[in-house]
């Protein structure tokens, strides 16, 4: 189709979403305009980007250039095929939660709807924009306007102290990333002094330099996706901004800076080390691990799903180091595994951690209530809620037949071919890394039990729930749209594989698709069927019949004998919601067998205490290890500087005289 | 020995009476004999530079004598003089350091200027290229006035006595400045003394003081 290419298209989109969030300033209180009409109309191009990209995949790349930015440097835009597969990834999930955030708003409360509006579809606008730039100034000012748009949603609620130190923080690492990347994009420019990322592409590094550029694009971008150790603003801004910006944060700006970090590895920066990969991979596997053993331990449902994505981002930079790794040694076919991998996770998270914010945002507004141990009994009030984030929850937890295990599945495929690696020592260390995955998939598990269980399951503990409301028609279909994507995720696994094939063609010039597509749409098989294969629908099948059968059998055999009585009675009087498991107890084991990782502070009650109270506080070790010491010595540093500033006329007068007198002695001739 | 023309021994003699002036006033407590001693050292200046007009043929140094004269002799001590008079300011009380300190320290600075201005005065043509060495040393007395007294007047003093040494400095490495830069400069002390006279009044008002220790206060914390 001459004349209208796609990144018109998407161009639009951007302008789109600029329009819809300006229309928002015209009446910024008014709800029902705001949240009935405009999200909708953003949905609608949200959707329509993701299927502009969804035809896009396959094409040759295109480019526009728009006559804004520096003089003699305009923006330079480009769609191709990684680009592509992010913008899906954009596309699809803000479709969900922008639906969802149209039930949201409710009249009187929080900011005016309008000014959110605004700074949301900006966000989409930026990310949108940070996916299809083409040159290091365009994708920095997209970049920061993200980071801006998502500062200010994330302060929605500013009149909280500890949400603007939230933001507060926020902004800080995000500009401390921002610098990293500046920096790397300086450091390939360097040569040529062309910013546009074709010049970069173009030219030859040194290994000295193009390590240096990988390192920091991989701290400048880790810090955006939340990796160790920059990862601390994660649990922070999460439970602090809306839900439906978490979800877009987490399921979506976390991607941007994969789709950053791919863009430098694979395609500006050309062949890699192999020891990039293994740093990769240690910074991915620390944050994985990290992630998952404090989300097992937390108390605030928010919280416990920020620390699970820092947890995911490990696994995809895991897949790509694994990619790396593999590429470096020249095994293409195997990076495209790891690498399909890679891609298969970020779908699949944006999905179902969408999906589970916007189910926090459900119980949220429907309770007010975000800590665990006041939640209990839910699924009785908000079945809608509760059965759909049960869709999130096996995804995340990575139990077949959705998403979540598809992606893990291919990664430890990958895993199983490492010790093929043509080097002593990688062969023999890197499926060590398989068996910390395999740990950090069965950690996940264990949190998502707890938060699902704690929320939904067992009895109310508080008697404010009783009054729960299920969430409302605009929420419940957000909440739908992201399970069915998990769903159509976990059990077509073939279809997305051909789908985002021509991304892993455009990075390593091989994929997966034929291999997999030659042994028909139902079995995925990536290297062979001998070795391993996976048949989702099979797995579905069989769980629905197994459930079917299982329910008629029970119905059968017992009917009429139907006895109720509390659970696990056992003879025991007083079965009240206090004497459930609470979130505390629950991951008690965890926290034992993992002591040495958690940072903890107990209150026991004494044996003759009246109002025994129990509590637990845990802390981020990296607060202590790392921020602590470094804002002391900014603090240190900043004490010497205000005894120079001693406020008398004298020392600033002797100040100056005294540099005088040593500039004229120094610069002697 | 050859006896130098009289024109560059008139200078050294100018520029030697500027820095003896200099000395006096880092010496000088009281403030209206300090204001008096400024206008001899304006007066100094503007004597030196009708000689460096006259043996050099450089028409615009008159210009510049002139504006000296009618600035730094006239106009500015009688502002001071009215200044003084109005604030009823007698005498600086000791400062920081102890005068004959003061004068120790001035030595020192002067045989630093003196070692500092000697590559630059030998690169220099101009006729007055010795006296550079005294107008560095001028400026550096002027600003060690500035240091170590305490009221807000001396100060103002030193910093104007600072710019007589700078324009020492500039007729004698280079024949002067241009004409626009001088008339800017000129308008810039003589604003720069008039807003710090409507500051002394606040400051006093604020304080009932002129101990510019007094602002010290003003910090955070």
């Amino acid at each position: 189709m001459p004349g209208l290419l796609s990144i018109d298209l998407l161009l639009a989109a951007i302008a789109a979403w600029l329009a819809i969030g300006l229309a928002g300033l015209l009446t910024p209180r008014n709800v029902h305009f705001v949240g009935r009409i405009l999200f909708p109309l953003g949905a609608a191009v949200a959707l329509a980007a993701g299927l502009a990209a969804l035809a896009f995949l396959g094409s040759p790349a295109e480019v526009a250039v728009l006559a804004i930015g520096l003089p003699g440097l305009p923006f330079h835009l480009r769609l191709d095929n990684l680009a592509a597969v992010f913008v899906l990834l954009l596309g699809f999930a803000a479709a969900g939660i922008s639906v969802f955030a149209a039930g949201y708003f409710r009249r009187g409360e929080g900011a005016a709807p309008g000014l959110m509006g605004l700074q949301y579809h900006c966000f989409l606008a930026a990310m949108l924009l940070v996916l299809l730039a083409d040159d290091a100034y365009a994708f920095m000012v997209a970049w920061e306007g993200m980071a801006l748009a998502s500062f200010f949603l994330v302060v929605t609620d500013h009149r909280h102290a500890e949400i603007r130190s939230a933001g507060y923080l926020y902004l800080l690492i995000a500009h401390v990333g921002a610098i990293a990347i500046l920096l790397c994009f300086g450091v390939m420019a360097a040569a040529s002094g062309d910013w546009s990322f074709a010049g970069m592409r173009a030219q030859v590094l040194s290994p000295f330099w193009s390590s240096a550029a990988f390192l920091l694009a991989l701290a400048g971008f880790g810090a955006k996706a939340g990796l160790l150790p920059l990862h601390v603003w994660l649990p922070e801004a999460h439970p602090a901004a809306p839900s439906p910006v978490s979800a877009l944060m987490s399921g979506v700006m976390l991607k941007t800076a994969i789709y950053g970090l791919l863009r430098v590895c694979f395609d500006l920066l050309g062949e890699p080390l192999w020891w990039w990969g293994v740093a990769a991979m240690a910074a991915g596997l620390a944050s994985a691990l990290h992630g998952v053993l404090y989300s097992t331990v937390q108390s605030d449902m928010k919280r416990l799903l920020a620390y699970s994505s820092i947890e995911n981002i490990g696994l995809i930079v895991v897949a790509l180091g694994l990619a790396l790794i593999f590429q470096a040694y020249g095994m293409s076919g195997l990076a495209a595994l790891a690498l399909t991998a890679l891609f298969y996770h970020c779908l699949a998270h944006a999905g179902f951690k969408s999906l589970l914010f916007l189910g926090t945002g459900a119980v949220l507004h429907a309770t007010r209530e975000r800590s665990l141990g006041r939640l209990g009994g839910l699924i009785h009030r908000m079945p809608w809620v509760a059965w759909l984030a049960l869709v999130g929850i096996i995804a995340s937890a990575g139990l077949p037949p959705l998403s979540g295990f598809v992606s893990e599945w291919l990664l430890l495929q990958g895993f199983l071919f490492t010790p093929g690696l043509p080097h002593s020592w990688l062969n023999m260390v890197v499926p060590v890394a398989a068996a910390i995955v395999a740990l950090v998939a069965a950690l996940a598990g264990f949190a998502m039990v707890k938060f699902y269980g704690i929320i939904f399951l067992g009895q109310m503990r508080e008697e404010a729930l009783k009054e729960a409301r299920d969430a409302g028609p605009w929420q419940r279909a957000g909440l739908a749209w992201l399970a069915g994507l998990t769903l159509a995720l976990g059990v077509l696994p073939t279809f997305v594989i051909s789908l985002i094939d021509p991304a892993t063609r455009q990075l390593l010039g091989t994929g997966l698709a034929e291999r997999v597509r030659e042994h028909g749409w139902w079995l995925l098989a990536p290297i062979s069927p001998d070795r391993a294969s996976y048949a989702p629908l099979l797995f579905l099948v069989m769980i629905a019949v197994a459930v079917l059968l299982g329910r008629q059998l029970v119905h059968r055999l017992y009917h009429g004998r139907v006895r109720r009585a509390g659970a696990w009675d056992c003879g025991y009087p007083f079965q009240g919601p206090r004497a459930q498991d609470t979130a505390e107890g629950f991951s008690q084991p965890i926290r034992r067998i993992f002591a040495p990782v958690f940072r903890m502070e107990r209150h026991f009650p004494a044996a003759g205490d009246a109002q025994p109270r129990y509590s637990v506080r845990i802390e981020d070790r990296f607060w202590h290890w790392l921020y602590l010491p470094l804002a002391r010595a900014a603090e240190g540093l900043s004490w010497l500087a205000v005894r120079l500033q001693g406020g008398r006329i004298a020392a600033y007068l002797l100040y100056s005289f005294l540099t005088l007198i040593v500039l004229l002695l120094v610069a002697r001739p | 020995m050859i006896a130098a023309p009289l024109s560059l021994q008139l200078i050294n003699l100018f520029a030697a009476v500027i820095l003896l002036l200099a000395f006096a006033m880092l010496a000088q407590r009281r403030v209206l004999a300090l204001v008096n001693l400024f206008a001899l050292q304006g007066l100094a200046l503007c004597l030196s530079t009708l000689v460096v007009a006259a043996t050099s043929g450089q028409a615009h140094l008159y210009g510049s004598a002139a504006l000296t004269l009618a600035l730094k002799v006239v106009l500015l001590p009688w502002i001071l003089h009215r200044l003084v008079r109005k604030l009823q300011v007698k005498a600086d009380v000791e400062g920081l350091v102890n005068i004959p300190a003061t004068m120790l320290i001035g030595v020192a600075l002067v045989i630093v200027a003196f070692n500092v201005a000697l590559p630059i005065s030998q690169m220099a043509s101009t006729i007055g290229r010795g006296t550079l060495g005294i107008a560095l040393a001028s400026v550096m007395l002027a600003f060690l006035m500035m240091i170590i007294r305490t009221k807000a007047i001396p100060q103002v003093i030193g910093f104007l006595a600072m710019e007589n040494g700078l324009f020492l400095a500039a007729t004698s490495a280079t024949y002067g400045m241009p004409m626009v830069v001088e008339l800017g400069i000129a308008l810039d002390v003589l604003v720069g003394v008039i807003i710090l006279g409507v500051f002394f009044f606040q400051i006093r008002d604020q304080f009932d003081s002129l101990d510019i220790r007094h602002l010290e206060k003003l910090k955070e914390r």
